[in-house]
């Protein structure tokens, strides 16, 4: 700051800099508290007693600290094979979408392609329009992938945002002439795809991986519609503790203690399911975080 | 390949038929993801005629007998019609009015924030909420909202049970998804930001321009476009209201303001397998979508300058 513009800054009104930069710090610390407080919270009420919590003596530290709650959640048979299911769709699930909006992505971003125009509105309409819920469901049934792990990912296609975003970032980001110079050594369509596109877009690359993982492993919905109780991913079995609240046969087998203690360990599991299924993407995205303005901007902006 | 290198090269454009088949490898690699798309996505679209249609599995969809607008006419006299449409249409109006300023101010607070590491701090914690399914959140606000011992009871002294009032349910969802997704929205507007020229900053505190007023004449009108973009890209998908979290917080008792159309298509469609009630549903959704989003496009022509598709 200059000496003249805080001179100036009494008479064209507003408040000082320093005055309004406590103000943005204290905003900023409010918001702060208020995204991750709740998140704060779960996370020690997974540590506490139950009864603890709902008496309120969980405010910000654990009371009786204890690791029941993990041990209940990893003793329950439907959440560990909710969870390998999880990573299996997630796994296999990432590998197609990220496949699909590279192998449309970088034709699209070729500049001379024939047919390029038609190709993209081939796309693009089905970002506004589509068959709805109940006619992809009967396409899902006629094809013969109903409850086999094709169905929690063949129906969604193409993820044609995506694509576009990553089409952007292709034309905006790998110089044509690096394109052009392969081209003329020789280097065919395949070979440039392989081995300069994929290995020069991998900030892109990394956000496309991140958007896919996150949209597979929260996914539930196309879980409930398309496949068995047994393959049921780690979001959809905790539908029956988190929104159903009911307590399964294993665990009641499991307790000795009775319907109260039943309830306890019902409600020790809410918590520490809640952080068993945020944890691995709240993990995951910093990684990739400064590359997520840059993508998203690519997307929006056209060079 | 090496002979056309060593020949000089033609003047004039190639032919279509020379260029399309020097890029043949271009169209292997878009083979399977337009096949895909063909069958899940325009198969679909294809499927929608069974919304006039009495489907019958055996006969196919052609085979069916065709009987007009029956089935809308059912849903329009579906005795929840009415609130179904009205609660729809609030919760997704509502949602965008309260919900679409909050990344905005967000991000312009961010972006004057002078210290760096508190800003960084700050991004990736709002980023969070984005990251978590909209069952967890559920199971979230089901246990913050609970009258014996949730969150918001212990802090307000109170015992009530939110999810059983119905006048609750708007406030619930709407304020949920703030939390939840304002904090991914500011992305978009820290970059657009993030592209203005220190210049202008330094030359605007030189002529002694406090924070606000910077923020006034530099900040807004450098995000009008992107804001206005943004704002037609959501009205046009009012209908398009998050069916999971309208159906994970559904309590018997609070179903006069959270019944929404997209639960209607799910129990219809799915649950009782009356499919072409449940198509002839989803397709009037699509259609009110798709209207809006003709609109929109007109206004968004006016913007020449943002690049909307």
């Amino acid at each position: 700051m200059t000496v003249l513009s805080r001179r100036k800054q009494g008479q064209l009104g507003g408040l000082s800099d320093r005055t309004s930069s406590i103000i943005l710090v204290v905003f900023s610390l409010i918001i702060l508290l208020v995204v991750a407080y709740p998140l704060y919270y779960v996370l020690v009420a997974s540590f506490s007693d139950p009864y603890d919590v709902y008496a309120g003596k969980t405010f910000f530290l654990p009371s009786q600290a204890t690791l029941d709650g993990y041990k209940a959640v990893f003793a329950e048979p439907n959440i560990v094979r909710g969870y390998g299911n999880s990573i299996l769709y997630t796994v296999v699930g990432t590998f197609f979408s990220v496949a699909m909006i590279y192998l449309v992505a970088y034709p699209l971003s070729v500049k001379d392609l024939p047919g390029k125009k038609i190709v993209s509105i081939f796309f693009i309409i089905t970002m506004y329009f589509g068959g709805g819920l109940i006619p992809t469901y009967l396409i899902v049934q006629k094809t013969g992938i109903m409850q086999t792990i094709w169905a929690m990912f063949l129906p969604g296609g193409v993820a044609v945002s995506n694509a576009i975003i990553t089409r952007n970032y292709f034309e905006n980001s790998i110089p044509g002439s690096l394109k052009e110079a392969a081209s003329i050594d020789g280097a065919s369509h395949f070979r440039i795809f392989f081995s300069m596109i994929i290995p020069l877009s991998l900030p892109i690359l990394s956000v496309m991986v991140i958007f896919s993982m996150v949209a597979y492993w929260n996914d539930w919905f196309t879980a409930l519609i398309y496949m068995t109780n047994e393959q049921a991913p780690l979001p959809l079995v905790l539908r029956n503790i988190l929104i159903k609240s009911s307590a399964s046969a294993s665990q009641a087998s499991m307790i000795s203690g009775g319907y109260a203690e039943l309830n306890k360990m019902t409600e020790m599991i809410k918590f520490a399911s809640i952080i068993v299924a945020a944890a691995p993407m709240l993990i995951a995205y910093p990684f990739v975080q400064k590359y997520f303005e840059k993508g998203l901007m690519a997307g929006a902006v056209k060079g | 390949m090496k002979a056309a290198v060593a020949a000089p090269r033609p003047v004039q454009r190639k032919s279509l038929g020379k260029r399309m088949r020097d890029n043949w490898q271009l169209y292997v690699l878009l083979l399977v993801p337009v096949v895909i798309t063909i069958i899940y996505k325009y198969g679909p679209m294809y499927g929608i005629q069974i919304a006039f249609r009495n489907y019958n599995p055996g006969l196919g969809i052609n085979g069916s007998p065709w009987v007009g607008w029956k089935w809308f006419e059912r849903f329009f006299r579906a005795p929840n019609f009415d609130r179904m449409l009205w609660n729809t249409i609030k919760l997704s109006v509502f949602g965008l009015l309260w919900g679409f300023p909050v990344p905005i101010l967000m991000s312009l607070m961010l972006n004057q924030l002078r210290f760096k590491r508190l800003k960084r701090t700050v991004q990736t914690v709002i980023y969070a909420p984005h990251f978590i399914s909209t069952m967890v959140i559920c199971g979230m606000l089901r246990i913050f909202l609970s009258p014996s011992g949730g969150l918001i009871n212990l802090i307000a002294g109170t015992q009530i049970d939110f999810l059983t009032e119905a006048s609750a349910f708007r406030t619930i969802y709407i304020a949920s998804g703030i939390w939840q997704e304002a904090g991914w929205g500011t992305i978009i507007y820290l970059a657009t930001l993030s592209s203005i020229d220190p210049a202008l900053y330094e030359a605007a505190s030189i002529d002694g321009a406090s924070v606000f007023q910077r923020i006034l004449h530099i900040d807004i009108p450098c995000l009008l476009p992107m804001i206005i973009l943004q704002l037609i890209m959501s009205a046009s998908g009012i209908m398009n209201v998050g069916f999971e979290k309208a159906y994970l917080l559904q309590t018997d008792l609070n179903k006069a303001t959270s019944d929404i159309i997209a639960i209607y298509v799910y129990e219809q469609g799915i649950v009782s397998a009356r499919y072409e009630l449940g198509t002839a549903v989803g397709l009037f959704n699509t259609a009110i979508n798709i209207v809006l989003l003709l609109i929109v496009n007109r206004v968004a022509k006016k913007y020449g300058e943002v690049n909307f598709v």
